[in-house]
């Protein structure tokens, strides 16, 4: 369909344009600025903070697992499980306690 | 095989094998939605990014103008201009090629997992890091179309936390060992829900809620916390 390939190519050049002109204008210069460089440190943290609250509430079937998965995912994390062991483990047992609630 | 290649591969199995069950619930929902799996398919290959990706599928589901797709892929993108920006400052020896290519891999994961492990990156570094991460994601969402009539619907549910419970494995480890990061990490956070609950910021798209989050909560941790020796 016509449509759905300028769609497409919408989102791969807008998402690659992103991402590639920092990277390529930034040749050989670097940030001077003392200021800058360590808010560039902090970026990384705060953007995956500021994605993951509150969205990961609403990210299951129902606010009640959203937030248990909340707490599992904390919880594991904390216990530096490592990525997968966090994702793999918060769904599965978020899966679990889905079928226990529908059982009550 | 090349050390820099190697431990950049090394580096990328968690995120790959995080990526996953991400990629196989695009691809789930994408085709549930009425994609088709080739087509979740080409988006994961070409886009590479997850939260991009849902996106653009809500535009096109939803059969939104073509502006309205480019603003919105614009806007809900724009924090990788601020990686890219960071991960500039940390390669050495890039050529045009690198860079194009690095730029193309520079997802949230990678990013954060090349900044936090390395003070100076390497082409080979980059080769080795976006591979397995990006196969699986292209993977996962062929898989997870195909698959699509066959899931029970509550499995289908709790994959939605996957996503979220990578990105607290990659930020909660160092913010126990830096204060200064749980800081900054909790005024981001504090900002994202105010906007995403108080009602006058309703307007307030999501995209841009996270770039406000992050300038306001990165700044103020650049202020607050100018030393980079860590004394805890």
């Amino acid at each position: 369909m016509n449509n759905i390939a300028i769609y497409l190519i919408i989102m791969a050049i807008v998402t690659y344009m992103i991402r590639a002109i920092p990277l390529v204008l930034m040749q050989g210069k670097n940030i001077e600025s003392k200021f800058l460089k360590r808010f560039l440190d902090f970026t990384p943290y705060a953007v995956l903070g500021s994605m993951t609250f509150p969205f990961i509430f609403y990210s299951t079937e129902n606010k009640l697992t959203g937030i248990i998965g909340t707490v599992i995912a904390i919880v594991l994390s904390y216990l530096n499980k490592g990525l997968t062991k966090v994702a793999v483990y918060t769904v599965i047992l978020i899966y679990l306690i889905d079928i226990i609630i529908d059982m009550i | 095989m090349n050390k820099e290649i190697r431990e950049g591969i090394d580096h990328s199995i968690p995120i790959a094998l995080g990526y996953f069950p991400v990629s196989f619930t695009f691809g789930l929902i994408a085709t549930s939605s009425g994609l088709n799996p080739l087509l979740a398919f080409i988006i994961s290959l070409t886009n590479f990014t997850s939260a991009g990706q849902f996106a653009g599928m809500k535009v096109i589901l939803a059969g939104g103008t073509y502006i309205e797709m480019i603003i919105t892929i614009f806007v809900i993108n724009l924090r990788y201009m601020l990686m890219s920006l960071s991960i500039s400052q940390k390669i050495k020896g890039f050529d045009l090629k690198d860079r194009l290519f690095t730029s193309f891999g520079m997802t949230d994961e990678i990013f954060a997992v090349s900044s936090i492990e390395k003070d100076e990156i390497s082409n080979k570094y980059m080769q080795g890091i976006i591979t397995l991460p990006y196969i699986s994601w292209g993977l996962g969402t062929l898989l997870g179309g195909l698959i699509s009539e066959i899931l029970p619907i509550a499995l289908k549910n709790a994959m939605g936390i996957a996503l979220y419970g990578m990105f607290l494995a990659i930020i909660i480890p160092v913010a126990k060992k830096d204060f200064k990061v749980l800081g900054v990490i909790i005024i981001a956070i504090a900002i994202s829900c105010a906007i995403y609950y108080i009602p006058i910021f309703e307007i307030i798209p999501d995209g841009w809620a996270i770039i406000i989050s992050t300038i306001i909560a990165s700044a103020l941790g650049a202020l607050i916390f100018p030393e980079v020796n860590s004394d805890e």
